[in-house]
């Protein structure tokens, strides 16, 4: 209705869109803010409206190769120029190159007497001096509404301020006109929202003593927009809005695995690892080694010469090194060949964005192929459990779409079973869930490790004991009692027992041995007793038959004799005879 | 270049020294012009130096002195610089601005 350009029967066109090329919010207006129109930026103090227009020419100017003029109502060039030095933007630089304009509007009613009729014409002509003169396609007015301190004829001001964004719009440059916050509406003065293509709203609010802006498109004409609150940002880059996610689920997925840092939690899954660009949540109660795990991780990536960034919300750098050494996980070495990035930092230093943004920044400077934060749950601190689910989506994403393995501590409670805000509000992002938990027997606590999920592999479905040695993280084997799984010192037990089982086995079976031996020397003594035995009747027989045969010749001979001696003699008695002789 | 200056008498010796900036003949102005003229014939016979400028004409002045409102008087001598933004029909608001009287009050009126 408004748009006249668009009732064009042939395709259609879009409305023609100018970037802004602040961080997020692009994304946020689809394009930018409409070209050759008016934007309306309003906010109460200190929400940034002067930096988000004057980041827009500079943006524009530098990216776009669109000069701009920027209308001061309200501070002088010397004071703008010095104000926005800290973010990098060199005002001057820009003026001489001819990008930038810097018109300061001084009003003062004290200088100012009205005498009769008159309208705007004079800023008219500052403003179309200014534009022509350097080319200028974008105009930022700041803020328009000083002028009613100026000039006390309402009625006047009011037509003129029409006019002059008619004007504007005629001379088809992309305005940005900032406005204070009136009581109950956009604006002061409640005319520029009205006369403004495009309304954008910062906030800046404290809930629990911490400030976080918001940023909210309140209308566009023409076209469609994010239409929620976004958390946004000052940084040392200028504005940053949030979400700089993509908003779509298709990021390119990677086949590859990385190690845990743990060798036996690598086996308990499918693929001995987790794969590369996942995101993996370590939840337990308190003093169960998540950060060890998480160490252990982190050492395993450096080690393979990748970069880690790691996040302590809780420990010193320094702290954590030292702490991690004694468990037999250097992590210095890897600080020193800049593989391993520890950004420490209480979580209530920030809101919740700039921890975003601040993850953002370092993830995008040191391009880390992991990233640890230690631990997410300290985070709900700062804002409630929609936020930080809101921010981690995010962050999950971000890391996702650019393929760095993410690795979440988080606490949980322990007396209850039920899960905890973050891990409710968290699990369902994350990959791989990891649970370590307190095994509490007869008198001791052991520390117990599952796998409650791990998206696209198979993985074990045992509770495993394991211990922080001096070595590092070792998961103890499985011991299955009558009862389940024994840890401990019901495992000792167990595993004493088992011992005395198998000695006593094994005595049996040397008993055994024993025996067998015995007999079968029992009967080989038997055995040679008989061939003995054997041996001496054999011999004895031997014997009686030798004498036989002695015997049978020697009467074989005495007979001859006595035959030959019958037959020359003729007596045989006397061959007997002389036979027995 | 329309600076269309109606000096009157020797201007580096002018008492008052006034510029009135307008917006080519628009009603405002052209209603400006005629009274100013007539103030200065009125009250500063001999006394003053007027510049008038177009700021059509001249659209970098307008930054330089810093007009928003057109038509402008400036005030440049003597005393401080004042700025009488309009038409200037409300004469009383004019001449008490420019520390003058009209003879009917002169008395009452002090500027």
């Amino acid at each position: 209705m408004q748009d006249k350009k668009t009732s064009s029967p042939a395709e259609l066109p879009t409305l023609p869109k100018a970037p802004t090329g602040i961080e997020g919010l692009d994304e946020i207006t689809e394009g930018g803010l409409p070209k050759g129109r008016p934007t309306l930026i309003c906010g109460s103090a200190g929400c940034g409206k002067t930096l988000m227009g004057i980041e827009f020419l500079v943006r524009g100017a530098l990216e776009f190769g669109e000069p701009g003029v920027l209308m001061a109502f309200e501070e002088t060039a010397e004071e703008l120029t010095a104000n926005v030095t800290s973010l990098g933007f060199d005002l001057p630089a820009l003026q001489e190159q001819k990008l930038l304009r810097v018109d300061h509007v001084h009003v003062d009613r004290s200088e100012i007497e009205e005498t009769g009729e008159y309208d705007l014409e004079g800023l008219f002509i500052r403003l179309g001096y200014a534009i022509d003169s350097i080319g200028a396609k974008r105009v930022v007015l700041d803020t328009i509404e000083s002028l009613f301190g100026g000039f006390p004829n309402e009625a006047v001001l009011r037509s003129e301020i029409r006019r002059l964004f008619r004007w504007l719009k005629d001379r088809g440059v992309t305005t940005v006109i900032t406005a204070e916050r009136g009581d109950g509406t956009l604006t002061r003065q409640g005319l520029e929202e009205y006369v403004s293509d495009c309304v954008i709203l910062l906030d800046n609010r404290v809930i629990d003593q911490i400030t976080t802006r918001r940023l909210r498109v309140v209308k566009y004409r023409g076209s469609t927009h994010g239409t929620n609150e976004y958390p946004y940002l000052i940084s040392e880059e200028g504005i940053s809005v949030l979400p700089v996610t993509s908003l779509k689920l298709e990021h390119e997925v990677s086949d590859q695995i990385v190690s845990s840092g743990v060798p036996a939690l690598d086996e308990m899954f499918g693929r001995k690892g987790f794969y590369q660009g996942s995101s993996i949540l370590l939840t337990g109660t308190a003093g169960t080694a998540k950060t060890t795990l998480a160490a252990a991780f982190a050492n395993q990536i450096a080690s393979q010469n990748k970069r880690c960034l790691y996040f302590a919300f809780e420990e010193s750098p320094q702290q954590l090194v030292r702490n991690m050494r004694s468990v037999g996980v250097d992590l210095a070495p890897w600080i020193e060949q800049g593989l391993l990035h520890i950004e420490a930092s209480r979580p209530t230093l920030n809101g919740l964005e700039r921890h975003l943004v601040v993850i953002h920044k370092l993830v995008k400077e040191l391009k880390p192929d992991a990233v640890v934060i230690d631990p997410i749950s300290n985070l709900i601190n700062v804002g409630n459990v929609n936020e930080v689910r809101s921010m981690l989506t995010r962050l999950i994403d971000f890391l996702k779409v650019n393929n760095i393995t993410a690795l979440f501590t988080a606490l949980i409670s322990g007396r209850t079973n039920q899960l905890d805000a973050t891990e409710e509000g968290v699990s369902s992002l994350v990959d791989t869930w990891i649970s370590v938990r307190d095994l509490e027997g007869v008198g001791e606590r052991n520390r117990g490790l599952s796998i409650l999920k791990s998206r696209g592999m198979s993985h074990s479905n045992q509770v495993r004991e394991f211990v922080v040695t001096d070595h590092g993280i070792q998961l103890l084997d499985v011991v299955i009692g009558p009862t389940g799984i024994v840890t401990g010192a019901s495992r000792l037990t167990q595993q004493l027992q088992e011992q005395a089982q198998e000695l006593a086995l094994r005595q049996e079976l040397e008993r055994k041995d024993r025996e067998l031996e015995r007999r079968r020397r029992v009967l080989e003594a038997t055995i040679a007793n008989l061939r003995t035995e054997f041996e001496s009747v054999e011999e004895e027989l031997r014997q009686i038959n030798s004498e036989e045969l002695t015997r049978h010749q020697t009467f074989t001979e005495g007979r001859t004799a006595a035959v030959s001696e019958m037959s020359g003699r003729g007596a045989p008695g006397h061959n007997t005879k002389s036979n027995n002789q | 270049m329309e600076a269309e200056g109606s000096l009157e008498q020797e201007p580096e010796a002018a008492e008052y020294v006034l510029h009135l900036y307008i917006t080519g003949a628009t009603p405002n102005s052209t209603r400006a012009v005629r009274n100013i003229k007539e103030i200065c014939e009125l009250y500063l016979q001999g006394r003053y130096e007027l510049i008038i400028v177009d700021i059509y004409q001249q659209p970098e002045l307008a930054q330089q002195e810093q007009l928003i409102g057109v038509p402008t008087l400036v005030k440049k001598r003597p005393g401080l610089i004042r700025r009488l933004v309009g038409d200037l029909s409300n004469r009383e608001r004019v001449l008490a601005a420019l520390g003058l009287t009209s003879p009917s009050d002169r008395n009452s009126t002090n500027g």
